[in-house]
């Protein structure tokens, strides 16, 4: 970050002349935040404001698109995409509710167990995400291939009987099923429960632990009464950063779906990409989306906040 | 309490540890410890950096798994029982307060563990005794050191164990409040009647505040005795210059006549009495506090009967107020360290010559052969 460091050369043109006899005003933390500042404006403010101008508007690709103030795309985003909200809320909740079962332990043993491996192991936790995420998503296809050991072993114990009178699998593959999404999800974001949980529990200090044993814990009365309650910022912060991109999330549905595990991210992109007249209805339903997550983030962060969670 | 049960709490529980040892590796922390803390005793556990107070005190919580050796709580063997199965309960060294619930909750933590319903009562009781009450919604975070020192300590009270251990609780106060917290913890245990197994390096709070004090040096115990025993009757050079100062002398034994053992120590003829003198022929070491000498100008009048050792040349003369304290070197090189009450006798100026003197039922014997250094560095390390 040396570079926004401004030169004095920079920041003298700024400087108000002498003349003006006011008092000198201090412009570097201008100057330092300007490009940050810049940067949200035209990547964050720019396009919220014209999705939510475009969710209003009427009109198509060849004639243009006015702004009309057609509310009428909002009732249908609401109504005509009910089963998207539902597939994108369901699996990214069990993304997140699985990444935080997998993650705990492994976060936990890393920074209570890990000893001088602590930071080798964490790097094995994030060296995946160094491949792409496209490719990583494909890979499941062969992970949860119908001749793979996976799905071989899952019949031969006839668990996919199971699975699919669920509606999880179907018939006898995972592949191109609700449970496929999942696993690539949980698979894919992962990393992003771990590392807040690793820091989270890597700042508690394991006398604690002794301190819970000589007060009559048991080592799981311990976790509960001493460790989680600490370890809260870490699994608030995980949580967060595995549901946020995973409700957005549609790689994982179209590589590891069928057409009946559709979510948000399909819909919209098949509105702007593939419908000439679809822009405005897909920009109300990402407005939708963005003031779902944000109303579901807000409570969840405000519930935690009471320690209501734990 | 019927939780008293599932302790295992029983009758007259003295502390017994037999044979405990805890090596790591080919490093042995505690060697071959055998000692009994009785019931309602305060014991305190008094020992240089690194001897292995806290490795022992681990191991009776159940915190350290011994490498070998039993440990007895009254007739029952708790060696093989969990920490949170024993009914015994840790001041540790660092408070280790839990830092995401309030005071109130710290001091109830143990209590709720057991299932005890109405702990309000017995915390704000706990609170008042620590003399806390005011703050017992504030986190730990936002207490002083010695505030949370107490909280740690009452964290642990409430649940009046079968014996508290307190791993030098009071090693991060200043001075007045640490003094302050001895009389309090004193106190507390008279008042609990609870077993008190107390560690510390500081002589002089395990002198104030044991009933028993043990003697540690490198994982094993060097004496064991009451405060007034140890420093009267030392039974090493480390126990003679770690509790206390100690002037020592090498000698041998000339002979003994009846309770009189005559001794040789650089030329000069000195006596002990034969009851604090383990030592009957050979090599011995004549010991002697600097409070218990005086000085006398060289020519000045010695109380017959005294021992006494001439030629010594005043080098070092500090005036304290209560006393004065000299240092004086013998022709022969050592130097006896005198400690004299202010009763308004004449103050030797460094230079003079003197004579050392003292009443030889003062002086104790120890067993020759022992580095007369032993335990000495500490007290400097200390006083630094
Ligand atoms: N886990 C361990 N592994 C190896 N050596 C250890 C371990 N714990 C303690 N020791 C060693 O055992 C010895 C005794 O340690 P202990 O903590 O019991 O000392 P102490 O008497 O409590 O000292 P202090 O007064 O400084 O607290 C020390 O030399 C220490 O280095
Ligand atoms: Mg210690």
């Amino acid at each position: 970050m040396t570079a926004v460091v401004p030169s004095p050369e920079l920041t003298e043109p700024v400087e108000p002349p002498p003349s003006a006899r006011k008092p000198k005003r201090n412009w570097t933390p201008w100057v330092l935040l300007a490009p940050g500042l810049l940067w949200l404006v035209v990547f964050f403010l720019v396009p919220i404001f014209t999705s939510v101008s475009a969710s209003v508007q009427t009109g198509d690709y060849d004639d243009g698109f006015k702004l009309t103030w057609h509310w009428a795309n909002y009732s249908q985003a609401l109504t005509d995409y009910g089963v998207q909200y539902l597939h994108s809320g369901i699996y990214s909740v069990l993304c997140t509710v699985f990444c935080l079962a997998l993650g705990y332990p492994v976060a936990y043993f890393i920074a209570f167990k890990g000893g001088k491996y602590k930071s080798l192991l964490m790097a094995l936790v994030i060296v995946p995400s160094f491949t792409s995420f496209l490719i990583r998503t494909i890979a499941w296809k062969t992970i949860l291939a119908d001749n793979g050991p996976v799905v071989q072993f899952l019949n031969d114990a006839h668990v996919l009987k199971l699975t699919s009178a669920l509606g999880w699998t179907v018939g006898n593959h995972v592949l191109a099923s609700p449970a496929a999404v999942v696993c690539g999800m949980v698979y894919n974001f992962l990393p992003f429960t771990i590392l807040p949980l690793y820091t989270s529990l890597e700042k508690i200090d394991p006398r604690l632990h002794e301190a819970g044993h000589d007060l009559y814990c048991s080592p799981f009365t311990t976790w509960r009464r001493v460790t989680l309650p600490l370890s809260m910022p870490g699994v608030i912060g995980g949580t967060l950063l595995t549901f946020i991109p995973a409700i957005g999330d549609y790689i994982n549905a179209q590589l590891l779906g069928n057409p009946n595990t559709g979510v948000v991210g399909q819909k919209i992109e098949d509105l702007f990409l593939r419908n000439t007249q679809g822009y405005p209805v897909g920009s109300a339903i990402s407005v939708v989306m963005m003031v779902g997550t944000l109303v579901l983030v807000m409570s969840y962060i405000r519930k935690a906040g009471t320690e209501d969670l734990i | 309490m019927s939780s008293n049960d599932v302790l295992g709490r029983t009758e007259g529980g003295d502390l017994r540890l037999a044979g405990l040892t805890k090596r790591y590796g080919s490093f042995t922390a505690v060697d071959d410890l055998d000692l009994t803390v009785p019931q309602g005793s305060f014991f305190a556990l008094l020992g240089a950096s690194g001897c292995g107070k806290t490795t022992t005190l681990r191991m009776v919580s159940g915190l350290e798994e011994p490498t070998a050796g039993r440990i007895f709580l009254g007739d029952q063997d708790v060696t093989d029982r969990k920490p949170y199965r024993r009914p015994v309960n840790t001041v540790f060294q660092n408070y280790a307060l839990f830092p995401h619930l309030d005071i109130y909750e710290n001091v109830a933590f143990g209590l709720r563990r057991r299932g005890v319903k109405d702990v309000k009562k017995p915390v704000t009781d706990m609170l008042d005794l620590v003399e806390l009450g005011h703050l017992a919604k504030r986190k730990p975070g936002q207490l002083s050191g010695g505030q949370q020192q107490r909280i740690a300590l009452a964290r642990a009270l409430i649940n009046q164990p079968q014996v508290l251990l307190l791993d030098e609780p009071l090693g991060a106060l200043d001075l007045k409040l640490r003094r302050q917290m001895q009389i309090e913890l004193k106190r507390i245990q008279l008042e609990v009647g609870l077993t008190f197994v107390h560690v510390t390096h500081d002589q002089e709070e395990a002198m104030t505040m044991a009933d028993t004090i043990a003697v540690m040096n490198a994982g094993r115990i060097e004496q064991m005795g009451s405060p007034a025993e140890l420093y009267e009757n030392p039974s090493t050079t480390f126990v003679a210059n770690f509790l206390g100062q100690s002037n020592l002398l090498t000698g041998t034994v000339e002979g003994v006549d009846g309770d009189v053992v005559t001794v040789t120590a650089h030329g000069q003829r000195l006596t002990l009495d034969a009851a604090r003198c383990p030592v009957r022929s050979g090599a011995v070491i004549l010991g002697v506090r600097p409070e218990k000498v005086h000085l006398a100008r060289t020519g000045a009048e010695i109380p017959a009967g005294h021992n006494r050792l001439t030629g010594g040349t005043v080098v070092d003369t500090s005036f304290i107020g209560v006393s004065t304290q000299y240092l004086v070197t013998l022709a022969t090189g050592e130097e006896v360290s005198v400690f004299e009450q202010n009763t308004g006798r004449e103050i030797q100026r460094p230079g003079t010559e003197v004579v050392v003197h003292w009443d030889p039922s003062q002086g104790f014997g120890l067993e020759g052969g022992q580095d007369i250094e032993a335990g000495a560095a500490d007290i400097e390390e200390d006083a630094a």
